[in-house]
């Protein structure tokens, strides 16, 4: 008997990364080494070769992302991926490939830092994410995953997002989901309806337009421009793409909120409140930017009381509040990156207790 | 009558900005002769950089990437991995290639990128007004050394050519000048070499043009010329550093 299922893997969350970009067409990948995403340059060393693609191992991550420009403004799907001091680099690029209306999918597994920092699991990198990162006033796609089976699934939809939308698109991870093993269904690419990449150089053939990818707006008002032109685009993706999970809200008289790693300690946390009669529910948003604004704004109309929770002093904090209705609080608990910093999901059930009765 | 002077097809038909003296419009037309000759046009694309040679897309008639400063390199790696068939070529000042840009420039010549890369020294930025480069030559005033360069301090000037032919990944490496017809000629005669590496797939190739900067060196066209002539060509000497395949 034959079946048509899709076999499940037992692989580590980079791992799935570099199995996704496959799966979606990516071949080319251009990296660095920098621990705890080492296992994706690894992977595509190994394997892209079978496929005739091609991997480079670059100078640097400045190398790597410029690498990554030229590969997508030839309409290649591309890929680069690095960790906090690493992305810290490729921001030159990334606002190039922003202001150019490259797309070009960039992961970042994030470590705990400033500076050198340390390997350990962070979230203190949502505002360099999510606020673009580098010079220049822009925005990136964000997908934040909380399983290996997401790392697999968020890196296929990148390459989607971006390709549609022409800018880059960012997963981000951390240290937790990159090196984490669980099982996976290596799912086939969906079947997704991509604009044609009329834009890209390929060479000036007789009877086309000469094509240009660049940012340079020297014109009279060609950068203002521009800049309302992505501002419109920035809300196209947050009314169409935003994406998030609920767990148990429709009664909840509090609601945790939490991205990535944090939020499955949360989950957990959340289900033993609900073991205690506590109505508690759990909101995670999977597309950071766009961040599902409307969601939490809906949810607050009934739910006042939100409790936050990220490994850093509060970042995402900022654009719950912001989408929240005025009337409701959001309480926080951060756990700041660094060894032993992760948070038992006794420690947050703890926090749960505290702002739940603190709210009847 | 015959008509034997005109415009290369892979130039567009329009007014430079370069001031006048300037080098970097002769460099334009050889490249754009190169193309033309290997009727390569259609397939080529050319990477920018940042300075006075940002607007190669408004004097090429090719498909253009706009680099960050440095790193056209990089891009254009990236760029002919994905594009194997094209032609890529990247044109970079001084300051982008030598300074900023050299780890991009040392690493995808040591890989040995089949792509080509023009270099225009004029020993100076010129775009943002004419302060030292990596090139600016030892006791040359510049903006940003009013005193000359002082090698003790800054360095000296890197000598691209040569040192770029110590790299096993470089198949072709020559510097030429622009300050007379014969170097203008045999300029033209390197810059097809060049491209023909890339055709015939023969790996990387490198041109390092000697230019004059009227402007920035405080100097009419002429004088400014004649210093290639007396100051530059000494320092930098003309010629053919690396040729592997013997084009």
């Amino acid at each position: 008997m034959t079946t048509a299922a899709v076999e499940k893997i037992f692989v580590k969350g980079n791992e799935a990364v570099a199995m996704a970009a496959i799966e979606a067409g990516c071949r080319c990948y251009f990296g660095y080494p920098i621990t705890p995403q080492s296992d994706i340059p690894e992977y595509l060393s190994r394997e892209l070769p079978k496929l005739g693609g091609e991997f480079i191992q670059a100078e640097s991550e400045i190398g790597a992302i410029n690498m990554l420009l030229g590969a997508a403004a030839t309409g290649a799907r591309a890929m680069t991926s690095s960790s906090g001091p690493g992305i810290s680099l490729k921001q030159e690029g990334i606002s190039y490939m922003a202001g150019s209306e490259l797309p070009g999918v960039i992961v970042d597994i994030m470590r705990a830092g400033p500076g050198l920092g340390g390997i350990d699991a962070s979230q203190a990198d949502y505002y360099q994410a999510t606020r673009g990162g580098g010079h220049g006033g822009y925005r990136i796609i964000v997908l934040a995953p909380a399983s290996v089976q997401e790392m697999y699934d968020l890196t296929m939809l990148a390459f989607d997002l971006s390709d549609i939308y022409r800018m880059p698109a960012m997963l981000l991870a951390d240290s937790v989901i990159g090196q984490m093993k669980e099982s996976v269904t290596p799912n086939p690419r969906p079947v997704t309806v991509l604009p044609p990449k009329e834009w890209v150089v390929r060479g000036r053939s007789e009877g086309t337009s000469q094509n240009v990818v660049k940012s340079l707006y020297l014109g009279d008002g060609e950068m203002e421009a521009f800049h309302w032109k992505m501002h419109a685009r920035y809300q196209e993706l947050a009314d169409r793409e935003c994406r998030w999970e609920e767990v148990q809200t429709a009664d909840a008289e509090l609601i945790v909120t939490a991205f990535g790693s944090t939020s499955r300690i949360a989950k957990t946390a959340v289900a033993m409140a609900r073991d205690a009669g506590m109505k508690v529910g759990l909101m995670r948003p999977i597309t950071l930017f766009p961040f599902p604004k409307k969601a939490y704004a809906s949810l607050s109309e009934r739910c006042k009381l939100f409790l936050d929770i990220e490994l850093s002093t509060g970042q995402m904090i900022d654009d719950v509040r912001l989408s929240v209705a005025r009337d409701a609080d959001v309480a926080f608990y951060g756990r700041p990156p660094g060894a032993g910093s992760l948070p038992t999901p006794e420690e947050l059930f703890e926090q749960i207790k505290k702002n739940y009765r603190a709210s009847a | 009558m015959k008509q034997v002077f005109n415009r290369p097809e892979s130039l567009k038909d329009v007014s430079t900005h370069f001031c006048p003296g300037c080098n970097h419009g002769t460099v334009h037309r050889l490249v754009a002769e190169a193309l033309d000759v290997f009727g390569i046009r259609s397939e080529t694309i050319g990477v920018a950089s940042v300075g006075c040679s940002v607007f190669l897309y408004g004097y090429f008639d090719v498909d253009v990437i706009e680099s960050p400063h440095g790193r056209a390199p990089a891009v254009a790696t990236g760029a002919k991995r994905a594009r194997p068939d094209r032609i890529v070529f990247t044109y970079q000042g001084d300051g982008d290639l030598a300074a900023i840009g050299m780890s991009e420039i040392i690493h995808a010549a040591n890989r040995g990128e089949d792509i080509t890369v023009i270099f225009v020294n004029n020993t100076t930025y010129g775009m943002t007004g004419g302060q030292m480069a990596p090139t600016t030559m030892p006791g040359q005033k510049t903006s940003t050394s009013p005193y000359g360069r002082d090698v003790k301090k800054d360095g000296a000037p890197f000598k691209m050519a040569e040192l770029l032919s110590g790299l096993e990944g470089v198949a072709f490496s020559a510097r030429v000048a622009l300050n007379s017809p014969k170097n203008v000629l045999q300029a033209k005669k390197m810059i097809k070499t060049a491209f023909r590496y890339q055709v015939e797939k023969k790996g990387f190739s490198f041109i390092e043009a000697l230019s004059s900067c009227p402007t920035n060196w405080g100097m009419n066209p002429l004088d400014a010329n004649q210093r290639v002539t007396d100051e530059m060509i000494p320092y930098f000497p003309l010629g053919v550093y690396k040729n592997t395949a013997n084009l």
